[in-house]
């Protein structure tokens, strides 16, 4: 289910139900774009699964999660996502630990485990997804994820997210992003938005 | 827009002396917000949108002692950001759901759920007052100020809450410290004068009020509710009184085409006799079916398909009409209000009498749409589709778990602040687009208490009545529990009690106040005349104001449909609530919200203002076509409050 929609199809009755107060925020045609997004995320922790439970609530096409280390007494108290009464604790991977719940909360999303490292994430493997998430690893890894996604011809965008106490930092590569405005009282405007990648991002840094 | 606001010396005055000791100051040194937290009670008021983001951080922030309160059961549009319920749940309570499913991940956490309504007398200020604070995630209006009054007498702080689509807010009230949740004015849901809804419609959204309050109930509501249609027929000779009832013996299709005919047709040539009406508008064109649907004309009863019996009538399914997102043309409105006409009376016979308009009902909202669309098509307004109009008609507010969660985040950041007793921290923060500073959050410090705010401060109110025709009842209604929001109330004149309202009330004593209500101030025990001061109470909300009467005989019925007009409490702006969605929509009803956000109130901070203009500014980019920007999913109060008690300004 999900993900492989035509285009001209129109939106089944089940998602219209479920989806009518958040088709009232963004219209019918992103509801249906966003049904046939492919969405990886790398490092299951409580910010990631915050986006996760977003996510898929939404509806999109698919989640594929990444996170083999072995869950722990210290996920079990950050994570809303791992039930209490199973023991997964010391058995299960992060990502199958949350995998179940979040099929739960929308049964119309694809939801599965990713096996893998995210340091060998090469431009084959970006190149099923039109999202990737990246947290908890290291600037080498992410530099090799962002630099895969931005040689692929399909637009894949980046987004790297980390949380320590209270604060927070996140970065996003859209690459050449194109969107309509809405003006009041008029005509929509196309809007053209370039983002720089990390190598470049990174390296600005340092000379501010 | 200048940002940061400009210092106002109001604010922050008061915050920055000692004050009160809060619940957790009893050590010497403040508690570590650690501590604070597991040490804290709290109560949260709603377990929808917000409430589940809410109930979820709480329990993963360290919290163990928690209330929910919640009426509501759980419902399928509901499940795209209310994470903690699943299909199988609706029809279940929201609140006994949410505690069973935080449960499953922190079992040892102590949460007790209350399917009830928060106004209900159980939830009294001792109930209030076992929190350390109070946290809102309420939908409407009434139960904030309800429960803003019992934090008030409870002393107990409160966190405020409340989203739309992108865009929301978390303000923080302590007693004493900062302004409560009634200082500054709210908007109060839209109402319309009878006259437009039955007239001179200008907006869609007069045509869905007429569909629904007018076609729809006098079809198919109570029979014994005034009802502003004009039921005379053209020909006076006709032995009917009410031209909407069915013949006995009358074809279906017959009875459907002659309604059709009547309102659109007949009732618009009436409205057009009318010259002064049409002076400087557009006139209305009449329909009739011969027009729209000839063919229909010539068909002699319906045959319908009773294969699909078990499934929900549909006009749409019945037409083959699939995408509710389509604007229909003039024909297949017709079409859809004849066959969903039909549908009612062919598969829903029993109801008929006793429906009243429900957002989630298939056929009444495909009903409502064709007719509101087809007096829309009449007047010259454009039409819309049935997604728009169920949103217009339904009051939905559109929304998404994203802002949800943050605003749930914040809610939890307030709380540790206000268990801390942490008041030079307190924020007033909102969540939206800012629109030039590419700033997603706006923390403000809150203001002190406004002085002449009459639930927190004593301010006497000023009500412009005319006593010699105005009952004590109306003003109870329209003043008393509508503007003023007190639930029980008990209104006094000097020493003469002369309503009283609850429980435990004595036959005869019922009975005096009963005659009272239907008495005219002028002719009350203790008559009411110009100067006379009433004092009004509510023992469960602790709240008790006085209200200084003016006598004057002559309202405007435009501007003031009431026959009374309240002044001294800042009175709130009239927003536009419902032309779209929970979040109304279109864009004919945006641009009439920002015609209606010109009300100057010099009591009101600038601060305020600005948001205004902030979230119009929003609301016009806002790429959803059906998106408008609604503070409350407030009960559509249209005709300003019950029909039923509305003086009815007939057309002649």
């Amino acid at each position: 289910m999900g993900g492989d929609r035509g285009t001209e199809e129109e939106l089944t009755a089940q998602e219209t139900a479920l989806y009518d107060r958040q088709i009232r925020v963004w219209g019918v045609d992103a509801q249906k774009r966003l049904s046939k997004a492919h969405v990886l995320v790398c490092g299951v922790n409580g910010t990631t699964i915050e986006f996760c439970k977003n996510i898929v609530l939404a509806g999109v096409g698919s989640l594929s999660l990444m996170d083999d280390h072995i869950v722990t007494e210290d996920d079990l108290s950050a994570n809303f996502l791992i039930p209490h009464d199973v023991c997964m604790h010391g058995v299960s991977s992060r990502a199958e630990a949350c995998c179940e719940s979040l099929k739960d909360f929308n049964p119309m999303v694809r939801v599965a485990v990713a096996i893998g490292d995210p340091s060998l994430i090469d431009e084959g493997f970006v190149d099923r997804f039109d999202i990737i998430v990246v947290s908890c690893a290291s600037l080498k890894t992410k530099l090799f994820i962002n630099d895969n996604c931005r040689k692929r011809s399909k637009h894949i965008a980046f987004y790297s997210v980390e949380c320590k106490d209270s604060c927070g930092e996140i970065f996003v590569d859209l690459q050449n992003h194109s969107y309509l405005q809405k003006k009041p009282g008029g005509e929509p405007e196309q809007q053209e938005l370039t983002y720089a990648s990390l190598q470049v991002w990174k390296f600005d840094l340092i000379f501010l | 827009i200048p940002f940061p606001p400009k210092p106002n010396p109001r604010r922050l005055k008061t915050l920055a002396s000692a004050g009160a000791p809060s619940p957790m100051a009893s050590a010497a040194a403040p508690a570590s917000s650690e501590e604070a937290v597991k040490a804290a009670k709290v109560l949260m008021v709603g377990a929808g949108g917000i409430g589940c983001e809410l109930l979820k951080t709480l329990a993963l922030s360290g919290f163990s002692d928690i209330h929910v309160i919640d009426l509501d059961t759980i419902e399928v549009s509901n499940l795209n950001r209310q994470f903690l319920f699943r299909k199988s749940h609706v029809g279940q309570s929201k609140a006994h759901v949410a505690r069973d499913a935080i449960l499953k991940f922190r079992p040892n956490i102590n949460i007790e759920s209350h399917h009830a309504n928060v106004k209900d007398a159980q939830f009294n200020v001792d109930f209030f007052k076992q929190f350390n604070v109070v946290l809102n995630g309420l939908d409407n209006l009434d139960a904030r100020r309800h429960v803003n009054r019992l934090c008030l007498a409870a002393e107990v702080p409160l966190v405020e809450s409340g989203t739309t689509g992108f865009l929301g807010q978390v303000t923080v009230h302590v007693k004493g410290k900062t302004e409560c949740y009634e200082c500054q004015p709210k908007p109060i849901p839209k109402s319309y004068p009878v006259c437009t809804i039955t007239s001179t419609p200008s907006k869609f959204v007069h045509c869905i009020v007429w569909a629904k309050e007018l076609l729809f109930a006098k079809l198919f509501g109570d029979k014994n509710q005034d009802n502003d249609l004009n039921v005379h027929s053209k020909d006076g000779s006709s032995s009917k009184l009410d031209v909407f009832e069915r013949d006995v013996d009358e074809d279906l299709d017959q009875y459907a085409q002659r309604i059709y005919d009547h309102v659109f047709g007949y009732n618009i040539e009436v409205a057009l006799e009318n010259e002064e009406t049409w002076k400087n508008r557009r006139r209305p064109n009449p329909v009739y079916i011969r027009d729209t649907l000839p063919e229909a004309v010539k068909q002699n009863g319906s045959s319908w398909d009773c294969s699909n019996d078990h499934e929900e009538p549909s006009a749409m399914a019945s037409l083959g009409l699939t995408n509710p997102q389509e604007i229909w043309t003039l024909a297949e409105n017709s079409r859809v209000l004849l066959e969903a006409f039909k549908l009612f009376f062919e598969k829903r016979e029993k109801e008929i009498g006793n429906l009243v308009f429900d957002k989630d009902d298939q056929l009444a909202v495909e009903f409502v749409t064709a007719a509101a669309n087809i007096r829309a098509h009449s007047f010259g307004i454009p039409l819309h589709s049935l997604f728009e109009a169920k949103g217009v008609a339904g009051n939905i507010v559109h929304a998404v778990a994203t802002t949800n969660a943050i605003i749930a985040g914040l809610i939890v950041i307030e709380a540790i602040k206000v268990l801390q007793d942490d008041y030079k921290n307190y924020r007033m923060t909102y969540c939206l687009e800012h629109p030039t500073k590419k700033l997603l959050l706006m923390p403000v410090e809150p203001f002190e208490p406004n002085p002449s705010c009459y639930v927190c401060s004593e301010t006497p109110l000023l009500l412009d009545v005319n006593t010699k025709v105005t009952k004590l009842k109306e003003v109870i209604d329209k003043i008393i529990k509508s503007k003023l929001g007190m639930n029980l109330p008990l209104v006094m004149i000097g020493s003469t009690l002369v309503f009283e309202d609850g429980d435990g009330l004595e036959e005869d004593e019922a009975a005096n106040y009963a005659l009272n209500l239907e008495k005219v101030l002028a002719e009350l025990p203790a008559p009411v005349i110009n100067g006379t001061k009433l004092t009004v109470e509510d023992f469960q909300q602790e709240l008790s104001c006085s209200i200084n009467i003016k006598h004057r005989e002559e309202f405007d019925e435009e501007k003031e449909p009431d026959g009374m007009v309240l002044s001294g409490w800042s009175a709130p702006v009239e927003k536009q609530i419902n032309s779209n969605g929970e979040n109304k929509s279109a864009a004919s009803s945006s641009s009439a919200r920002a015609t209606d956000d010109t009300v100057e109130d010099p009591s009101k901070p600038g601060m305020k203002r600005k948001l205004d203009e902030l979230l119009e500014t929003k609301e016009n980019c806002d790429a959803s076509s059906s998106a408008q920007v609604v503070e409350d999913d407030d009960d559509c109060t249209m005709l300003d409050g019950n029909p039923a008690l509305i003086k009815k300004k007939r057309l002649q």
